[in-house]
C-alpha cells in the first residue's frame, strides 16, 4: 500500500483522493475473509468505544456497522434518537459533546441533516463516519457498492455505472458519483426530470431521462429506491406512472449486456423500481453488497483507528492491527 | 457638548463637498463649515487622513425588540449600529408582537430614545404580518412608521399585495417588499445550483426572487405606490428593476453587502453563519449586481442585520436560522469590495449608504455635511486594514459572514444626535 491513512474522519468521498479511496477498497477486500471463519472476530479494535449514533432510523446500514465493529472486538454503544436537535431544545453540538465526554473513540453518525457530521468533526475529538447525512453523502455505502463492482467486474475504471430514480435526494448516488468518478468510471444518472439535481452534470456525470436509452450500455445499474409517501413535492404524479417510464423489468433488461449488474442500497419496493424477477435473477448483485458491506465498515474502522492512535502517539499493537489475524 | 473637527476632509456629494474644512458642532447641529474656524470645542478631532461623511443609515435592520431580546434590542443593536458608522436605522416590524399597531411603534421609539440613537420604524403591510388583511397604516404613519413591509415573507397574495400598495400610496408610506416567492422557496436553505447539488442541500433558485420581483414592479406600475425591493440578490432581478426604472416605474432596491461579496462556494463547511435568506449566489450574480451598482439601478446598500443566538445557529445547517448581522461590518465591506476594487467612487458610497436612504424615508437635512443640518455624522478611515472578530462585536449576536476576513476601510467615530462615539484605535469604543 501506498498511501498512508490519516484522517480521523470518513465524512464522505468528495473531498477524498483515489488513493484513499483505492486504500480502503484493498483493505476491505483483506477483511473479508474475516466473516467466513468459524470465529468471526480479530482483536484489531480491541479497547476502542465506538458508538453508533442515529438521529434517522436505520436498520441495515446500523446492523451492519454493529457487526462490523464487534467482529473488530470494539466496546459499542448504539444511541438513536429520532428528529433534528432542534426539536429537543439542545443543539447538536451539546449532543456531541456529550458523546465526547463518555471519552469515546469513534463515532458512527447517522443524521437527517445534511452536514451535520462535517459540523460535528470541526469541533469534537472523537473520529467521525458519516453513516448518511441527510441527501448528502452517504460513502460507506458507495464504497461496498465499488467493492461489489471491483469483485465482479475485477476494475471500475472505464466501467458505465447507471443510477436509476430519485437522484435528488439520494445520499448514495451523491456518494458514488464523487467515487466513481475519482476512479475512472462513467456515471448515467436516469430518473424524472424532477428528481435529478440541478446541473449535475458539472459533477462528471451525464443525465438522462430515457432509461431504455442507457439499459443498453450500461456495465451496473443501481437503482434507488422510490418513496412516494415521503415526498413533500408532486415531483411525479403516480407509483404506477414512475414503475412505467423508469422501473426495471426482465422485458426492459433484454438489451442490456449479458453481464450487467443490478444493484440496489435497499430497503427494495419490489414491484416500483424493479420487478421481482429482476430482483431474484441472475443479474442481482443485492445480498453481495450486503455482505460487503461488513468489510468495507471493517475497513474503515481499522484505518481511523489507526489514524487515532498514531495521533495520540499510541503504540500500535502489531497483531490487533493485523487485519490479517 | 460641542465638537470641532479639525482639518479633515468632508466629502458631502449632495452638498457638493469634497474639501478639507473644519466643522463646528454645537447642541446636535452643525454651526459652521470653514477653513478655518477658531472656537472652542469641548471635544477635537483631527483630521489625521480621515474623512467626514454623511452620516450612514441603514435601510433594514432587525432590533428584534420587542419579543427576541436575546438576540438583540434596541440597545444592543443601537450600539452595534453605531460602531458601524450608523446615525440611524429603520427597524423591521417582524418583531413578536410584530409592529403593526401604535403600541408596538411607540415602545420602539422609546427604547431608541433610551438608546440616544435615531430609529424609523417599518411597521408592517398586512396585520399581524399574516398576508391576509392591510394593516392600520394610517396610524401607522401617525406613530411614526416611515416604511411598511412584511419582511422575513413575500406577500403571497397579489390582490392584498394592490391594495396594500394603493392604500400606501395615500401617506407617502415606501412599500418595502420581501421578494422571494414563497412556493417556489419552500425548504430552500441555500442558492440552487451546482453548489446546492454538490452539497445535497435543497436549494432556492434565482426564480423565487425574480417572479417576486417582476409581481411587485407590475403591482408598482398599476398602483403608482414607491415600491423598494429589499435585498436583491439575483442577476435577473437586478435587469428586471433596471428595466422598470427605464421605464419610468416608482421603484428603488438594496442589496446587502455579504451579496456582492460572498458566492455560495463559502458553504462547503456547512457553516451556518453563511445561511441567510435570499442565500448566497454565484459570480455570475455578483457580477450584476455591481453593474447595478455602478450604473445606479441598485440605490441602497442597505445590511439586513439578522442577530441570532449562537445556540441557535449551533443547529444543523436546514435548520438554523437564517440571517446574519451586518451592521459593524457594511461600511467595510462596501469600502474593501466596491471601492478600493474601483467599482464605486467613495461619493457613491456614500449615495448609498447615506443619502439616498434618507431621501427614501423623507428625511430633510437629516445627515448632510451643511450648515444648520443635524449633527449625524460619520468618520472614517478608508484605507485602514483591519480583521473581524467575533469578539469586538457590539451586538448582542455574533452570527457574522464576515468573521476572519480582512476588511479595508473603517469607521473611527459616529457622531449621533451631536454626541460623538469614537471607534478608533486611540479611542475607547463608547
Amino acid at each position: 500500500m501506498t498511501v498512508a491513512w490519516t484522517r480521523k474522519d470518513l465524512l464522505g468521498l468528495r473531498d477524498m483522493s483515489r488513493e484513499e479511496i483505492e486504500l480502503i477498497l484493498d483493505t476491505a477486500a483483506s477483511f473479508k475473509e474475516i466473516s467466513t471463519r468459524s470465529i468471526k472476530k480479530v482483536p484489531t479494535l480491541r479497547g476502542r468505544t465506538v458508538v453508533n449514533f442515529f438521529f434517522e432510523p436505520s436498520t441495515r446500514t446500523r446492523a451492519s456497522f454493529e457487526i462490523a465493529e464487534k467482529r473488530l472486538s470494539a466496546d459499542t454503544l448504539n444511541f438513536s434518537s429520532s428528529g433534528s436537535s432542534m426539536e429537543k431544545g439542545e443543539t447538536l453540538l451539546d449532543t456531541a459533546k456529550n458523546i465526547e465526554a463518555l471519552k469515546v473513540d469513534l463515532i458512527v453518525m447517522r443524521h437527517s441533516a445534511s452536514g451535520a457530521p462535517h459540523r460535528l468533526a470541526q469541533h469534537i475529538r472523537p473520529g467521525i463516519i458519516n453513516a448518511g447525512d441527510g441527501t448528502n453523502e452517504h460513502p460507506t455505502q458507495a464504497l461496498l457498492d465499488m467493492l461489489t463492482l471491483m469483485e465482479n467486474k475485477g476494475r471500475i475504471e472505464g466501467l458505465h455505472v447507471v443510477f436509476v430514480g430519485d437522484i435528488l435526494h439520494s445520499r448514495v448516488a451523491r456518494s458514488n458519483i464523487w467515487g466513481l468518478t475519482k476512479l475512472g468510471a462513467r456515471v448515467t444518472v436516469c430518473g424524472p426530470k424532477t428528481l435529478l439535481p440541478v446541473e449535475v452534470e458539472k459533477l462528471g456525470v451525464r443525465m438522462c431521462t430515457d432509461v431504455d436509452e442507457v439499459i443498453a450500455d450500461a456495465d451496473a445499474i443501481t437503482l434507488l429506491r422510490i418513496q412516494l409517501e415521503r415526498q413533500q413535492e408532486p415531483f411525479f404524479p403516480s407509483l404506477r406512472e414512475y414503475t412505467k417510464t423508469f422501473g426495471i423489468n426482465r422485458d426492459r433488461l433484454k438489451r442490456a449486456k449479458p453481464d450487467l449488474l443490478i444493484m440496489h442500497p435497499g430497503p427494495i419496493n419490489r414491484g416500483v423500481e424493479l420487478s421481482d424477477d429482476v430482483a431474484n435473477g441472475p443479474f442481482s448483485v443485492i445480498l453481495d453488497q450486503v455482505t460487503n458491506g461488513i468489510a468495507v465498515r471493517m475497513a474503515v474502522l481499522y484505518l481511523l483507528s489507526g489514524a487515532i492512535a498514531k495521533e495520540r502517539n499510541e503504540d500500535v499493537d502489531p497483531i490487533a492491527s493485523d487485519p490479517g489475524r | 457638548m460641542s465638537i470641532l473637527l479639525h482639518q479633515i476632509r468632508a466629502v458631502d456629494p449632495k452638498n457638493r463637498l469634497d474639501d478639507t474644512v473644519d466643522v463646528f458642532i454645537e447642541k446636535g447641529r452643525i454651526v459652521s463649515i470653514g477653513k478655518d474656524l477658531r472656537v472652542q470645542a469641548t471635544e477635537k478631532i483631527e483630521g489625521d487622513g480621515r474623512v467626514l461623511l454623511p452620516g450612514l443609515i441603514d435601510l433594514h435592520t432587525h432590533f428584534r425588540e420587542p419579543g427576541f431580546e436575546y438576540k438583540e434590542t434596541i440597545a444592543t443593536g443601537s450600539r452595534s449600529a453605531l460602531r458601524g458608522g450608523f446615525v440611524a436605522c429603520v427597524s423591521m416590524p417582524n418583531t413578536n408582537p410584530p409592529c403593526d399597531n401604535q403600541s408596538v411603534v411607540a415602545a420602539v421609539l422609546r427604547r431608541a430614545e433610551d438608546a440616544r440613537f435615531n430609529v424609523f420604524p417599518c411597521g408592517t403591510i398586512s396585520k399581524g404580518r399574516q398576508g391576509k388583511e392591510i394593516s392600520e397604516m394610517a396610524e401607522l404613519k401617525e406613530a411614526g412608521c416611515v416604511a411598511v413591509s412584511d419582511d422575513g415573507d413575500f406577500v403571497q397574495n397579489s390582490l392584498l399585495m394592490r391594495h396594500a400598495m394603493e392604500y400606501a400610496s395615500m401617506f407617502d408610506l415606501l412599500v418595502i417588499s420581501h421578494a422571494i416567492d414563497g412556493d417556489l422557496a419552500r425548504g430552500g436553505v441555500m442558492n440552487e445550483g451546482r453548489m446546492s447539488t454538490v452539497l445535497g442541500l435543497k436549494g432556492s433558485p434565482n426564480a423565487a426572487e425574480e417572479i417576486a420581483v417582476l409581481r411587485d414592479i407590475s403591482l408598482a406600475k398599476l398602483t403608482r405606490a414607491r415600491l423598494h425591493v429589499a435585498h436583491i440578490s439575483t442577476e435577473g432581478a437586478v435587469k428586471l428593476i433596471r428595466q422598470a426604472k427605464g421605464e419610468g416605474v416608482p421603484v428603488t432596491c438594496e442589496v446587502t453587502p455579504h451579496h456582492f461579496s460572498l458566492t455560495d462556494e463559502t458553504l462547503t463547511g456547512y457553516d451556518t453563519n453563511y445561511k441567510m435568506n435570499p442565500p448566497l449566489r454565484t459570480g455570475s450574480d455578483i457580477r450584476e449586481i455591481l453593474a447595478g451598482l455602478k450604473d445606479g439601478t441598485i440605490d441602497v446598500i442597505a445590511t439586513d442585520h439578522a442577530p441570532h443566538a449562537a445556540e441557535e445557529k449551533e443547529h444543523e445547517f436546514s435548520d438554523a436560522p437564517f440571517g446574519v448581522i451586518g451592521l459593524e461590518t457594511a461600511f467595510g465591506a462596501a469600502m474593501t469590495e466596491l471601492y478600493h476594487r474601483g467599482v464605486l467612487s467613495l461619493q457613491q458610497i456614500v449615495w448609498k449608504l447615506a443619502l439616498k436612504p434618507a431621501e427614501l424615508i423623507g428625511l430633510q437635512d437629516f445627515n448632510e455635511i451643511k450648515e444648520g443640518g443635524r449633527a449625524n455624522l460619520t468618520v472614517v478611515a478608508p484605507d485602514e486594514e483591519w480583521e473581524v472578530r467575533s469578539a469586538d462585536f457590539a451586538s448582542r449576536s455574533k452570527n457574522s459572514c464576515f468573521i476572519g476576513r480582512r476588511l479595508r476601510g473603517k469607521v473611527h467615530y459616529t457622531i449621533c444626535k451631536g454626541e460623538p462615539h469614537s471607534f478608533s484605535r486611540e479611542g475607547v469604543p463608547a
